[in-house]
Formats: C-alpha cells, structure tokens, sequence
C-alpha cells in the first residue's frame, strides 16, 4: 500500500515540476491534470470515494477555467530566463529551506505511522452516527450535522468568491456621479 | 514515513513554482500544486490500514472506519481551493486584458 501510494506520488511530483517548466502553457496544464487526478486515485485508496468525487468534479472545472484563460490570452512562456542575482538570494533560500525541513521533522514526529492512526476525536462521530445525524455517510453526517457551521463558513466563502470574480471580469465600470 | 516525506517534497515544489516562475499561470499552478499536497497528507494521516470507507452499509458486524474528520475538513478544503483559484485566475486574465502580458515583472505601474 504505502509502495503504492508512493509510486503515484512519485508521478505527481514529476507531474508537478514538469508543470512548472514546460514551454507552453497548455502542456504545463495537462501536466498539472496528472497531479489533480493522480489525487483522485490516491484518495480511492485510500478509502474516501466521496473526496474522489468532489476532487473529480473541481479539478476538471480547474482546468476548464485555466484552458478558457490560456486560449483567451496566450499560450507562450514569458521568455527571460531565471537570474540567480546574488550569493545572497541562495543562502536566504537554503536557509529558508533548512528552516521548512526543520518544521517538517518537528511536525511529523509525534504522527503515527501509516495506516496505524488511532480515532481519539472521531470516536463521538463514529458511534452511533446513523441515530444522531440520519445519514449513513458518515462524510456527510461530520459535514452537514455534526460541524454544520464550518460548512456554512465554506457557503460564505464561495459566494463571496463569486462576487468577486464577477466584480473582477465586469466589463463596464459604474459611471462616476 | 516516506508517503509523508513524498507529500512535503510535493509541497516544496509548488512553493518553488511560487517563488520562482514569472508567468502568472504557472504561478496558480504552483499554489494549486501546493494544495494538493496538504490534502494529500491530511488524508494520509486518518488513513487505517485494512479499515472500510466511512459508509454504514447496516450488515457490517465488527469493521473499523477509516477517521472521517479528516475527510470532512478536506472535503471543505477541496471546495474552498477551488473557489481561490477562480478568483486567481479572474485577477490574471483582467491584468492581461490591461497590459497585454502575464509576466509578473512587467506588472509594475499599479496605478489606481
């Protein structure tokens, strides 16, 4: 499993950095769609057919939108290459590096290993969840009962991202009084 | 462990698009990418090995469920991911709609 998962992760991250440095931008976005459905199969098995669902149907509009951007604009890279301007800029970015490793070692080490987590929290969802909530998703019965607000929080936000975008794409200004 | 350290190296590389890339697409791209690896270790962690999908099929007698709260917070995640990325690109396409380029550099006249 854990060989699995790491061999389509592995995939991912070629996806990914060839993503950021391909020459054309549409291939850079079928690059970035290896990495949005590789998720997609990882999520499968990993046991969360509703996250496989949900990432199915936004990473499709991702792209849909991106690919309406590109043939909207342009398809071609910006053309100057990348400068390393000072001895500076290299140390300031090891460090930074060094400093997210560090992080990243301090957060991992109280995790358990792969496949051997322990439910402390989800317990109270878990049991008797089809009384309490009605649903026999247990997914939707956290979402939609049990942290109902968060879900409402998320509602906000999408609304607020679409007035958004709609007052970024209006084409005609309000006329000054 | 290694699953975990594979999810931080794909989080590095979206945050080197980030630092790095001039064009603005490549830019969302790489905080795309970036999402998609901290969903990617949210799963990971409330993953049990040998567990059931966390659906009550009403004939199961004695099977664990793999954690929903994790499932359920990047279910909301995935949501709001998408809804950031829109307004990413919106923001994109009306500065290139203003000055005919997505090269970030050239973006440098802000006027109001």
């Amino acid at each position: 499993m854990e060989l699995l998962l790491s061999i389509i992760l592995g995939f991912m991250i070629i996806g990914a950095i060839f993503a950021l440095h391909a020459r054309d931008l549409l291939s850079a976005l079928v690059a970035f769609g290896i990495v949005g459905y590789s998720l997609v199969i990882c999520f499968l098995l990993l046991k969360a057919p509703d996250l496989a669902i949900v990432q199915i149907v936004v990473e499709t509009v991702t792209l849909v939108i991106m690919v309406a951007v590109i043939l909207n604009s342009t398809r071609e890279e910006v053309k100057d290459k990348l400068r390393w301007q000072s001895a500076l800029t290299i140390v300031l970015a090891l460090l930074f590096i060094g400093g997210l490793v560090y992080f990243y070692q301090v957060a991992i080490a109280p995790l358990d290993e792969l496949g051997m987590h322990t439910t402390r929290m989800a317990e109270a969802y878990i049991e008797g969840a089809a009384e309490k909530t009605g649903s026999a998703n247990l997914v939707t019965g956290v979402l939609f009962d049990f942290r109902g607000y968060d879900t409402l929080g998320e509602a906000t936000i999408l609304f607020t991202a679409a007035i958004g975008v709609l007052t970024v794409l209006r084409l005609k200004g309000k006329k000054a009084a | 462990m290694i699953v975990y350290s594979l999810c931080f190296v794909l989080f590095m590389v979206g945050l080197y698009g980030v630092v790095t890339r001039r064009n603005m697409i490549k830019i969302v791209i790489g905080l795309a990418i970036m999402e998609i690896s901290i969903f990617m270790f949210l799963v990971l962690i409330g993953y049990i090995q040998g567990a059931e999908a966390p659906i009550i099929t009403g004939h199961e007698t004695a099977v664990q469920f793999v954690d929903p709260l994790p499932q359920a917070m990047v279910l909301t995640a995935i949501v709001i991911g998408l809804a950031t990325n829109a307004m990413l690109l919106a923001i994109a396409i009306r500065i290139y709609k203003n000055y005919g380029t997505f090269d970030i550099r050239k973006v440098n006249e802000l006027k109001g």
